[in-house]
């Protein structure tokens, strides 16, 4: 699905990314863990395309194609969705409206025609409901006055309707608490399926207990240092990340 | 998102710089009293209203440009290289008297801006709206007037109200605004040429939207308009203008006057779609808009709201404004300002709160983008009489790139311990993370563009009429249309 060879990127004139290799293939669930700083949030920023980040070196192919040559929202059209760690407010845009617009365009792009109306209420009311939002949601304003779980809950219920191909979750589990941290997994478990794929960023083990990783991968100073499957993150949580970068070392 | 993308992002494109071609008698330039007895005869005023307009022109000439306080930036005018009269037909042709005798070119000019004057047209199109359509100087027709006048509602130009109802604007001409409140509303007194006249009898709620379309067409003239509306006890109105001018190198005078008197119980709902020609991207031409607005809360609980949706001139100056006379009366101001390229704005709102327990409401969203400069002016004064009044006001504004102004400049003068006032304000740069949020599900920039600054617009465009809250939001769309970088 997402091939990333060997890739640099830089913020500000800073080199953050140093080399990161990394292959996700349909119907895969990795998690990304590392130290504040090791660049963890760079790389999503990086994939989704925005622009205050410079990538110097390195391919990334999606479905085949040259990632880097698409412009934000194509990439968002052909199935990248990116779940913001901390999704910006929009006042005056009802959430209801953004959701509309979001899915109309990338059915347009996809050649398909708009949703009638009728078929999207009905659409958004059965995520709502499997969310546990309330109805009055879809009528505010988006994230604004929200609280950091509602925020979050928004962010899987646009990927609920957006049904997206890579889902980029950046640290989704901060400022849940564990009921809200269930609603949101149980989100995200719904859609796991042979051919949707995830990327887990998270700082905490905790998340992975409710949505279960094929691969754990450290990263370290901008490069993935180790991979394991789940029993890796158990051990980090125990032992902390030096050990590993003393291991590569 | 680079400052270059998002200049290339909000160039603009005026679609109605149109010039219509069309036999017209224009004036030449130069202003004395004769260009004034030639506009009062023209028009077959009574010898009060000539008095009124020379007075109003001797005071005129003592008084100065008041550019010093605004903050905005112009060439000296040159008054003597105006004109001030121009009228479409030949010199000696009298106005038509209905619409079936106007010239079918005028008519085309403002179906072409979307405005039919047919009334079977209209009635398919803008659904109960009545019309006054407003060419250079004069008023070439009004829709709907047999309805209305069965409503007992008068909608007509002001030159025939001189005409037919001169009691009424004798009564009530500059009592609100008066001819020597300020420079261009001394200038406008002396030379105003047409506009609209409302009256709504007591009790009456004007059974259809009435609205006015102002047209510049002709070159090297100024329009000096005056409207006059006048709702009695229990009496309401909804009223809009729109405005529209061609692309012309030079810059062009728009120097209005507009009187709102409410009654008892009365309630006046003003609204403005201002799209006069903005100048081109590198400054030149477009309209200055020298503008006096003013509505009278005269009786108790009367109430006058202003709505105002300003995307055009090259530059606005202009602070529609409510005197709270009225025991419990109320006053609103909602503002949107959009600018770019080079235009300027120094717009805003006066609330004179003389009425006890008077209310008022300012909501002001200023858009500046390109390197155009805006500000926001406004004074909240509560005089001793009003007690208990109260005021909110809240400005906002919204930066595009980073070679654009937003000023705010709000005065308060509270002259009672028992008013409540207060005032927020914001300025803000349309978020990169806004923008890169809306894109990441999907929606082009331009898109996202719209639909950012739309919301940052809503609480204003809430308050406009239906009909004219959709061409408003298209209208902000066209001004910050653009090819995406």
């Amino acid at each position: 699905m997402i091939e990333i060879k060997d890739l640099h990127a830089k913020v500000e004139g800073k080199p953050i990314l140093k080399g990161l290799s990394l292959s996700i293939k349909p119907g895969e669930v990795h998690a990304i863990m590392g130290p504040n700083g090791s660049g963890k949030s760079t790389l999503s920023a990086v994939l989704a395309g925005r622009s205050d980040y410079e990538v110097t070196s390195g391919t990334v192919t999606f479905f085949g194609e040259d990632l880097f040559a698409m412009s934000i929202e194509e990439r968002a059209c052909a199935g990248l969705m990116l779940a913001f760690q901390y999704p910006v407010e929009i006042p005056g845009v009802k959430n209801v409206y953004l959701l509309k617009a979001a899915l109309n365009a990338q059915r347009k792009a996809r050649g398909e025609p708009e949703i009638e109306a009728p078929a999207f209420m009905k659409l958004v009311r059965e995520k709502l409901q499997f969310m546990k939002i309330d109805n009055s949601f879809l009528h505010r304003a988006v994230n604004e006055g929200f609280s950091g779980g509602e925020k979050k809950r928004n962010e899987i219920l646009q990927m609920l309707i957006l049904e997206p191909k890579l889902v980029l979750l950046d640290e989704i589990d901060s400022g849940l608490d564990i009921d809200a941290l269930k609603v949101v997994a149980e989100g995200v478990n719904s859609l796991r399926d042979a051919g949707r794929s995830f990327l887990m960023i998270t700082h905490y083990q905790r998340l992975l207990d409710y949505i279960e990783p094929d691969f754990v991968h450290v990263l370290n100073d901008g490069q993935i240092i180790k991979t394991g499957d789940k029993s890796l993150a158990l051990e980090l949580e125990d032992r902390g990340y030096d050990w590993v970068v003393e291991e590569t070392a | 998102m680079a400052n270059e993308e998002m200049e290339q992002l909000v160039s603009s494109e005026y679609k109605q710089g149109f010039v219509t071609d069309i036999e017209s008698y224009t004036l030449p330039p130069g202003l004395d009293e004769e260009v004034i007895r030639y506009i009062s005869s023209k028009k077959k005023e009574p010898q009060w209203l000539l008095d009124w307009r020379l007075e109003a022109f001797a005071l005129w000439k003592e008084m100065h440009d008041p550019q010093a306080w605004a903050n905005i930036e112009y060439p000296k005018i040159d008054f003597q290289a105006i004109s001030y009269y121009s009228a479409p037909g030949a010199k000696d042709k009298n106005a038509p008297k209905s619409l079936d005798e106007v010239d079918p070119k005028l008519l085309e000019t403002f179906e072409k801006l979307g405005i039919p004057l047919h009334e079977r047209a209209a009635l398919a199109g803008v659904r109960g709206v009545a019309v006054d359509a407003v060419f250079d100087s004069v008023s070439v027709g009004t829709t709907f007037k047999k309805e209305l006048a069965e409503a007992g509602v008068i909608f007509c130009s002001i030159s025939e109200a001189v005409q037919d109802h001169p009691e009424l604007v004798r009564k009530y001409l500059g009592t609100v605004v008066s001819k020597t409140d300020n420079f261009y509303a001394a200038l406008n007194a002396a030379v105003f040429t047409d506009g609209s006249f409302v009256f709504v009898p007591k009790g009456v709620t004007c059974p259809m939207e009435l609205s006015t379309y102002f047209r510049i067409n002709a070159a090297n003239t100024g329009q000096f308009e005056r409207t006059l509306i006048i709702c009695e006890e229990g009496a309401q109105v909804s009223y809009l203008e729109g405005c529209t001018a061609p692309m012309r190198d030079e810059n062009q005078l728009h120097a209005a006057v507009v009187e709102l008197v409410a009654l008892d119980d009365a309630y006046i709902k003003y609204s403005t779609v201002q799209n006069w020609y903005p100048g081109d991207e590198e400054g030149l031409g477009g309209i200055y808009n020298f503008v006096t607005k003013r509505g009278d809360c005269r009786g108790d609980r009367s109430k006058i709201s202003w709505t105002q949706v300003e995307t055009g001139s090259a530059i606005t100056w202009k602070y529609p404004s409510c005197i709270l006379r009225g025991k419990d009366s109320v006053g609103e101001f909602y503002s949107v300002a959009v600018t770019n390229n080079f235009q300027q704005a120094d717009t805003g709102t006066k609330m004179i709160h003389l009425g006890e327990g008077s209310r008022s409401t300012i909501i002001s969203k200023g858009i500046s983008a390109g390197r155009s400069n805006q500000s926001y002016r406004g004074l909240v004064k509560i005089l001793p009489s009003a007690k208990n009044a109260r005021n909110f006001t809240q400005c906002d504004s919204l930066l595009l790139g980073d070679k654009c102004g937003a000023h705010t400049f709000p005065y308060q003068e509270i002259g009672n311990a028992t008013a409540q006032v207060e005032h927020e304000a914001t300025t803000s740069k349309i978020g990169e993370d806004q923008l890169f949020y809306c894109m990441q599900r999907g929606i082009s920039e331009e898109d996202s563009v719209n639909m950012i600054v739309n919301g940052f617009c809503k609480d204003v465009f809430q308050e406009l009429p239906m009909e004219f809250a959709v061409e408003a939001e298209a209208l902000l769309n066209v001004t910050l249309e653009g090819a995406v970088g």
